[in-house]
């Protein structure tokens, strides 16, 4: 377990080496010039070179690269060009914004689809079972933006409900989890169908079936339990996805998470803050895999026995 | 597989397909989005991007079917030339993908080692990022556009088909037709494009039919944002962002853009279930391959 540990830490930290080069790359080397971005169509080529003199642009690439990665290693992300603060402070006011979205929606996806999948699975053929999997095609198909759109109109202006912008309480943040968590639950309620009809063909649960336990019993007891391998990978990963995902949703709710901070930077080309902003969501997301990964092969020895770095 | 299996093979999927009454309907759909799409200037009366302002904000009409927008310009064009832009992207940079992907995972398989272990983290990196993150990075520095839409998506979306193409690749190597080609003197480069690529055609169609419906939210997302097309270019995403304004008083506005978004990707992922189970030699009667 040890081994397959260290082996996992250490390909993880390849990636995020990786991804970080490749952040990098995309926002320096190609193409032209990032202080004359950042300064638009009006600067005059003084103020150009005194921004690029100040944001170390006249150094080799690879020199700006390492110099960059050594601040990341300690803790500094830089400095945002427009606000003048740090970094990692505006990402970390941000990120809650970002984590109670993402941790909402993720129940709202979990709930929703765990118990539309374990009813499709159940009324296998029928009319239930056909609606679920029709809403679930429809929601996987849905674009969030446009749901959120749906949802403001119907429960935000035409039923008052729930407010349809910013973040105060509680309940500002039910309609953002909705629009943001439906999409997963859609697929999440695919996949618990599709894996617990392979358990229920097994031989034990028509041996359960044949000692006289009882369907709820059997269901959730044992088709459910064994079913939930599978299904456990894809919530894993949702939740990475849904940490990154939200960005649209921040926006269409003005909610000052991360997405909303790193859209609005990158309007006001604010390179220092995208840059830090997007290698920051990176990491979260592969720590995210890879605590995934982890917790996968403890569930199930198979996992660590036979899979190797791949 | 010779030449008759191989017309076995897809003159069985051909007719398992066929009974697939679902994919048939998504293959209609589709098939009438594209003639739209393809006949946009024929069937459209107005011009995309002329605005009209004495006629701004229209409900929907004869005379204007799916109403105007906040200047004046005729939503059902825009919406009938959206679907150029949608279509396109999808399939474009699915294709980019997939040729990034199959050339990558072919590799990988065949050539193992090294080269696989490189190319295996190459695929786990791509995986791993937040790839709307990335595209909206990619799109920002390249700049709003067609082709550089094409291009984002389809170099961060390969990882996938790379790693389904790796993985076929590794079973197909050891069996006995490719090993009696390179006995034969068969060189590397032909048995990839001759023998493993045939074999792989299934599974780069079926990874290009699902992997059309996220590309075409993605490009609807960053059009959203504005950094997918050009403005005033009419994508779906951009339409929606556009008709936010306006979603109090004119509902109708936001409603055809995002229905027809809908449609196609829901068309696209009935389309890809359906090959999938059609191209399926497990689910042939015959086990023709």
């Amino acid at each position: 377990m040890w081994r397959y540990i260290g082996k996992r830490t250490l390909l993880a930290l390849g990636i995020m080496l990786c991804i970080s080069l490749i952040t990098f790359i995309i926002l320096n080397v190609i193409p032209g010039d990032v202080a004359a971005m950042m300064l638009g169509d009006f600067a005059t080529a003084d103020n150009i070179a005194q921004l690029r003199e100040n944001m170390g642009l006249n150094r080799p690439l690879p020199v700006q690269y390492f110099s960059w990665l050594g601040g990341i290693v300690r803790g500094d992300f830089g400095t945002s060009y427009f606000q003048n603060r740090p970094v990692l402070e505006l990402i970390h006011i941000s990120f809650s914004y970002t984590v109670v979205i993402a941790v909402s929606a993720y129940v709202v996806a979990v709930v929703l689809g765990l118990s539309f999948g374990i009813l499709a699975a159940t009324h296998r053929g029928g009319v239930v079972d056909r609606l679920v999997m029709h809403l679930s095609v429809f929601g996987i198909s849905a674009p969030s933006f446009w749901v959120a759109i749906l949802l403001q109109l119907y429960f935000g202006l035409q039923l008052k409900w729930f407010p349809i912008s910013g973040a105060k309480a509680a309940g500002w943040f039910v309609l953002p989890a909705f629009a943001l968590g439906t999409r997963y639950a859609a697929s999440i309620s695919r996949i618990t169908r599709t894996s617990m009809l392979e358990v229920m063909g097994q031989d034990y649960i028509r041996t359960c079936y044949a000692k006289g336990l009882n369907r709820l019993r059997v269901t959730i007891v044992h088709v459910f339990r064994n079913a939930l391998i599978p299904v456990i990978t894809i919530l894993g990963n949702d939740f990475g996805a849904l940490l990154t995902g939200s960005m649209i949703t921040e926006k269409i709710f003005n909610i000052p998470g991360v997405g909303k901070m790193l859209i609005d930077a990158i309007n006001r080309r604010d390179i220092p803050l995208v840059q830090g902003g997007v290698i920051y969501v990176a990491i979260i997301c592969v720590v995210v895999y890879f605590t995934v990964d982890i917790l996968y092969a403890v569930i199930n020895p198979n996992i660590r026995l036979t899979k190797d770095v791949n | 597989m010779s030449a008759e299996k191989k017309k076995s093979y897809y003159s069985e999927s051909f007719r398992l397909f066929r009974k697939n009454r679902v994919a048939m309907v998504s293959v209609i759909v589709l098939l009438l989005l594209s003639a739209l799409a393809l006949l946009a200037p024929v069937i459209c009366r107005y011009d995309p991007n002329l605005q009209s302002l004495r006629d701004r904000l229209q409900t929907p009409s004869a005379e204007h079917w799916f109403g105007t927008d906040e200047v004046g310009r005729d939503i059902f064009t825009r919406c009938i030339y959206g679907c150029r832009i949608s279509l396109s992207v999808g399939i474009v940079s699915q294709l980019i993908a997939s040729v990034i992907g199959y050339l990558l995972g072919v590799s990988a398989g065949y050539f193992g080692g090294k080269v696989d272990d490189v190319i295996s983290f190459l695929i786990q990196v791509f995986s791993s990022f937040p790839f709307l993150l990335f595209a909206m990075a990619l799109m920002n520095v390249l700049g709003p556009g067609l082709l550089n839409l094409y291009l984002s998506l389809g170099i961060l979306s390969w990882a996938g088909t790379a790693r389904l193409i790796r993985g076929t690749v590794m079973q197909l190597k050891n069996q006995e037709y490719i090993q009696a080609c390179k006995t034969d003197g068969g060189g590397n480069l032909r048995i990839i494009l001759k023998h493993l690529l045939p074999n792989c055609v299934p599974m780069l169609i079926v990874s290009i039919t699902l992997g059309i419906p996220s590309a075409i939210l993605s490009e609807a997302s960053l059009s959203y944002l504005g950094l997918g097309v050009q403005i005033p270019t009419a994508s779906w995403g951009s339409m929606i962002s556009e008709s936010q304004t306006y979603i109090r008083t004119h509902t109708y506005y936001s409603l055809f853009p995002g229905l027809l978004i809908i449609i196609t990707v829901m068309a696209f992922n009935m389309l890809g279930d359906g090959l999938r189970d059609a191209l399926d030699p497990k689910l042939h009667s015959g086990g023709s391959l």
